[in-house]
């Protein structure tokens, strides 16, 4: 009883769960731990859908193309590249 | 340095990528320029590590086998650079007063006794749920400024996961914490990210 008390109401876990869940998976035991925490739990199941959203767009904040107009200035390119000769030529 | 992964080279074969220094800055740096600041987020330390990149890479232009292109070379030691300044950043002093302050900031976020989520604390939705978040700019811009405010090392860990799909096992080494640490940062990192999202959005 004490087990399933547990489940039910810990949200703590739950919620590491979920993260679990997304990175490597779950084992069995865990999958349904999961999901009878989350028939019952609403807020829960509020935390899972904005916990899969947030990383969705953190990967698509760093594979678009936010920084795309950041362009380093000529000035220093030039002189990066002199160093580089610079470099070529001792060797 | 930490390259020690490129260590068993055998030389250039023939037929594989070149490689061409002299077109490096002019083929690469801006490529490199925004993979740092993506990743950094300052403009200073993204431009300083492009140029150790490339001066790096000429140290050991030599172990550079043509497997892969030479951009892909040149973004694995870029790679690294970044790791390592997450590594220092989350290292010393700083580490370990930042991530107190954000424990006792979600200390509150669960009952003690039975682990339920505190009324105040609850999420409720964003409204956002459904729709394309990438689309509205303030919500990506919020969710940029919370991310900053984590502790360095659950950033790291946070980044690193997320953004680079990295596994575990290397995180764990890079970042020198243990497996079950991991799962506790990730957890934390998670849960102070959507309470500062939450807070912010309403």
């Amino acid at each position: 009883m004490n087990a399933i008390k547990n489940i039910i109401y810990n949200c703590k876990e739950a919620t590491l769960l979920i993260e679990k869940k997304q990175i490597s998976g779950l084992t069995f035991r865990e999958n349904i731990k999961l999901k009878i925490h989350l028939i019952g739990c609403s807020v829960c199941r509020v935390f899972q859908q904005q916990s899969i959203l947030i990383n969705r767009m953190v990967k698509q904040l760093f594979h678009s193309n936010q920084h795309s107009n950041a362009k380093l200035d000529d000035h220093f390119k030039k002189e990066l590249q002199e160093q580089i000769e610079e470099k070529l030529k001792k060797e | 340095m930490h390259m020690s992964s490129d260590s068993n080279t055998t030389g250039t074969l023939p037929g594989a990528n070149t490689i061409n220094p002299h077109q490096w800055v002019e083929m690469y740096a801006d490529y490199l320029y925004t993979y740092a600041l993506t990743r950094l987020n300052d403009e200073e330390q993204a431009r300083d590590l492009v140029q150790e990149t490339f001066l790096a890479a000429l140290e050991r232009i030599d172990k550079f086998e043509g497997k892969s292109s030479e951009r892909t070379w040149l973004t694995a030691i870029l790679k690294h650079k970044i790791i390592d300044i997450y590594r220092k950043k989350s290292s010393g002093f700083a580490k370990r007063t930042d991530i107190a302050d954000a424990e006792q900031e979600q200390a509150d976020f669960f009952d003690h006794d039975n682990g339920h989520w505190n009324a105040p604390y609850r999420p409720h939705l964003f409204g956002m749920e459904e729709k394309d978040p990438m689309a509205n700019k303030e919500f990506i811009s919020i969710l940029q400024r919370c991310m900053q405010k984590l502790p360095s090392l659950w950033l790291a860990v946070f980044t690193m996961k997320h953004m680079e799909d990295e596994s575990t096992d290397i995180i764990c080494s890079e970042l020198k914490v243990t497996p079950s640490n991991f799962w506790v940062i990730i957890h934390r990192a998670k849960i102070n990210l959507r309470a500062c999202l939450q807070k912010n959005w309403f």
